[in-house]
C-alpha cells in the first residue's frame, strides 16, 4: 500500500489557502484542525457559528474552558480584539456574505461541485448543524476528505447519492491523495501525494480529473 | 413594586411546564450554554409529549464521555425518560458518533419525530418569532431535501425558500448573570441560542451563575433585555 497524506498534512494543505487577513471558518471534524496550522506571518480570523470571532490554536489540556468552545466542541485560546455574538448574528454573517472561506468535511463531492456532507444511508437522525448555511453563504468552500470511503469507494463523484448539502458551491478540494480544482469545465487536478501518478488516482475517483499542464507534488 | 422573578429551585421555575408543551432549550447543545440544571428539572417532573426546539438532540451521558472527560448532561436525558415526542432542530444527533444517542434510538424506534433545520434557518425561524414577523426567504436549503413542501420564489437572480417562525410555551436557557429585573449577560461561547430563544417564548425561564442586584450590570454590556425573561433561578456552577 502506497502512502497518503495523514488528517494533519491535510489540514496544513489546506490552510495554506488563507490569505492574511482572512475570515475563515472550520467546519466539524478535521477542518478543525486548520486553527494551528495558519501559515507564519499572516493574521486570519477564525468564525466560529457558536457565537466567536477572533480565537486562536485549540486549547491545551491546562488550560481548557468549556464555554470557549469551537464548533466541534473543542475548546480554543482566546485572543486579544476576539468577539462574541449570539447564534443569529452568526448566520447573518455566515448567510450575508461576510465569511471569506469555509472549510468543510464531506461524504461525497460530485464534478459540479455539489457537496454531500451531511446525512448517509442508516443514519436518518444526523442533522447539517450550520454545514448548509456555510456552503451557500461563504466566498470559497473547500472541503477536506479522504478520497476514498473505508471500502475504498470514491467519493469524487460524478453525481452525489447522499444527501445534498448545497449544489454549485465548492471550490476546491484537498484529499489524502490530491488537490482538486473545481472549474466551470470540470475537475482540474492540480497537486498529487508523493509518490502517486495522476492515472493511480483517477482510478481512485469517479469524476473524470482533467491534470493540470503545472500539475506538482502537494506543496506544503 | 415590580415582580418577582427569582425563583428558589430550578424544580419551582419549571413546575407548570404541562404534558405536551413546547419547549426551547438553549445554548449550542454540548456544554456551555446549555440550562443542564433546568434540563434535569424538566426531567424530574416527568412530562410527557413535549416539543423540543433545540440547536442539537444531545448524545446522552455515555457517549459525552468521548467529547469531554467524565462526560456532561445534556438533553439526552429527556429522551431517555420518554419525555419527547417531537424534536425540532439542526443536530438531532451527531453522524461522527456511533447511532446510540437517546435521540436517535428513540428515533428508530418510531417514538420521536424529528424536523431537521439549517442551524442559521433555525436561529432566523426563532428570531422572527421573537420578533413578530411572518417569516423570510433564505437561500439555504435550495436544490436539497429542506425545500421540499416549501414555497419558492425568484428575488433578483437568485432562488429562496419561504421559512416560517417558531415559537415555544416555554424557553429554557442558561446565562451567565442577570439582576433582579431579569436582564442579562452572558460568558464567552455560551451565549449562541440563548438571547434568540428569550424572546420567542411565553414564559422564559433563565439559570444564571449569578444573580446581582438592577444597577450592578453595565446597561452598555446587556446583551438580553429584562422584559424577556420571565423566570430567574440562580445555581452553583
Amino acid at each position: 500500500m502506497k502512502a497518503r497524506l495523514d488528517e494533519s498534512t491535510i489540514a496544513l494543505r489546506a490552510a495554506r489557502e488563507f490569505p492574511d487577513g482572512a475570515v475563515v471558518n472550520l467546519g466539524y471534524g478535521m477542518p478543525g484542525l486548520c486553527a494551528n496550522l495558519v501559515p507564519g506571518g499572516r493574521a486570519v480570523y477564525f468564525q466560529s457559528e457558536n457565537g466567536m470571532l477572533g480565537y486562536g490554536n485549540l486549547a491545551a489540556d491546562e488550560a481548557k474552558d468549556y464555554e470557549m468552545i469551537n464548533a466541534s466542541d473543542q475548546p480554543v485560546v482566546a485572543l486579544p480584539g476576539m468577539c462574541f455574538f449570539d447564534s443569529a448574528a452568526s448566520f447573518d454573517m455566515i448567510r450575508g456574505g461576510h465569511i471569506d472561506i469555509v472549510v468543510l468535511g464531506a461524504y461525497q463531492v460530485s464534478e459540479k461541485g455539489d457537496l454531500a456532507n451531511w446525512g448517509r444511508p442508516g443514519r436518518p437522525a444526523t442533522g447539517m448543524g450550520g454545514g448548509m448555511d456555510l456552503a451557500v453563504g461563504a466566498k470559497r468552500v473547500i472541503v477536506t476528505m479522504l478520497h476514498t470511503t473505508k471500502k475504498g469507494e470514491p467519493r469524487v463523484v460524478k453525481r452525489c447519492t447522499y444527501p445534498i448539502t448545497a449544489r454549485h458551491c465548492v471550490s476546491l478540494i484537498v484529499t489524502d491523495l490530491a488537490v482538486i480544482e473545481v472549474t466551470g469545465e470540470g475537475l482540474v487536478l492540480r497537486e498529487i501525494a508523493p509518490g502517486w501518478t495522476p492515472a493511480e488516482v483517477q482510478d481512485l475517483t469517479e469524476a473524470r480529473l482533467m491534470p493540470a499542464d503545472d500539475l506538482t507534488e502537494v506543496t506544503l | 413594586m415590580a415582580v418577582n422573578k427569582v425563583m428558589a429551585s430550578c424544580d419551582e421555575a419549571v413546575a407548570d411546564i404541562f404534558d405536551g408543551a413546547t419547549v426551547m432549550v438553549g445554548g449550542f447543545g454540548s456544554f456551555g450554554g446549555l440550562p443542564v440544571n433546568l434540563i434535569a428539572a424538566l426531567s424530574r417532573l416527568g412530562v410527557k409529549n413535549l416539543t423540543l426546539i433545540a440547536n442539537m438532540g444531545g448524545v446522552g451521558l455515555e457517549l459525552s464521555k468521548r467529547i469531554k472527560p467524565g462526560g456532561y448532561q445534556d438533553l439526552g436525558i429527556l429522551f431517555e425518560k420518554g419525555q419527547v415526542r417531537k424534536f425540532i432542530g439542526s443536530v438531532p444527533a451527531l453522524g461522527g458518533m456511533p447511532p446510540t444517542s437517546p435521540l436517535e434510538r428513540q428515533h428508530k424506534e418510531g417514538k420521536v419525530e424529528i424536523e431537521i433545520v439549517p442551524q442559521g434557518t433555525l436561529a432566523e425561524r426563532i428570531r422572527c418569532g421573537g420578533g413578530g414577523l411572518g417569516g423570510f426567504y433564505t437561500p439555504v436549503g435550495v436544490g436539497t431535501v429542506v425545500e421540499e413542501g416549501k414555497e419558492k420564489k425568484v428575488i433578483g437572480d437568485r432562488e429562496y425558500i419561504l421559512e416560517l417562525p417558531l415559537t415555544a410555551d416555554f424557553a429554557l436557557i442558561k446565562a451567565h448573570r442577570a439582576d433582579h429585573l431579569g436582564n442579562l449577560v452572558y460568558h464567552g461561547t455560551a451565549r449562541c441560542f440563548n438571547p434568540v430563544m428569550a424572546a420567542a417564548a411565553g414564559v422564559t425561564i433563565v439559570e444564571v451563575d449569578e444573580l446581582v442586584p438592577a444597577g450592578l450590570l453595565d446597561p452598555e454590556t446587556v446583551v438580553t433585555p429584562h422584559i424577556f425573561v420571565n423566570r430567574i433561578v440562580e445555581v452553583s456552577r
